[in-house]
């Protein structure tokens, strides 16, 4: 099960993941980070704090658009991951192409300094 | 003692597969960081089959079972029909995946990573994928 979240907090568009992302629902992911982005999105943040499980299916998605934010000068980062799944980020060194921060407090200030 | 599931050919079935994992690797002494990677090798290996080898067809199943085999943590992983040789597959540079905007393909290289042994057979039509990690070295089998 996957339920998903959208929060606008100063520039930054949150997203939230509620539950388990796999196969049979990263496409959903997709679809909203897909969303936000098409609505102007300058600043994308992942609320992993309820996340309980990603798998490929969904580490895949936001692989396919690591190279979009950079060329397009979008912010992007995730945060609050549980132990697990942030391990999960570092067995394929993604921890080093993506920014991780442990909490919401950190990540709503990145890209705020003058 | 051994724990066995089958596992319909959908997408759908995975959460009944992490369910059936979770319960199953309890016995063994891994930590919490390792059973949960042990559940996403199995699935990934399962996802793979369930969408490449058997196109989600429902009626189509695959066969677990969860055993220890020379004093190793071994999850057979049985199917019918095409053969996926995940020994033989070329794992992706992860550059390239993000280059190519590709979605797929870093399945096996987490699959990859977090085994100590992967073993593959295939006869009469029947194929074997073999799982294999090492018990946590305070836990005796």
């Amino acid at each position: 099960m996957l339920q998903l979240e959208r929060i606008k907090e100063g520039n930054k568009d949150i997203l939230r993941l509620i539950g388990e992302v796999d196969a049979s629902n990263s496409v959903l992911l997709d679809q909203s980070m897909q969303e936000i982005l098409q609505q102007g999105a300058t600043f994308l943040l992942i609320d992993g704090s309820q996340l309980g499980y990603i798998s490929s299916a969904g580490l895949g998605v936001f692989m396919s658009y690591l190279d979009d934010f950079s060329e397009q000068g979008i912010g992007f980062a995730i945060f609050g991951l549980n132990e697990q799944v942030s391990e999960v980020f570092k067995i394929l060194g993604l921890d080093r192409l993506i920014q991780i921060v442990p909490d919401k407090s950190t990540a709503i200030t990145l890209g705020n300094e003058p | 003692m051994s724990h066995k599931l089958k596992l319909s050919c959908c997408t759908a079935a995975l959460v009944e597969l992490r369910s059936f994992l979770q319960l199953s690797l309890k016995a063994y002494g891994f930590s919490e960081v390792d059973r949960h990677q042990l559940i996403l090798a199995v699935e990934e290996v399962c996802a793979n089959l369930i969408i490449h080898s058997h196109a989600c067809n429902p009626k189509e199943l695959i066969y677990l079972e969860v055993k220890e085999l020379k004093k190793k943590l071994t999850i057979e992983i049985t199917d019918k029909g095409d053969a996926f040789n995940l020994l033989e597959y070329e794992v992706p540079d992860l550059k390239k995946v993000i280059e190519e905007k590709r979605k797929g393909g870093i399945g096996i290289l987490l699959v990859k990573k977090i085994m100590d042994e992967i073993e593959f057979e295939s006869k009469n039509g029947k194929n074997t994928c073999r799982l294999i990690k090492k018990f946590p070295s305070a836990f005796e089998p």
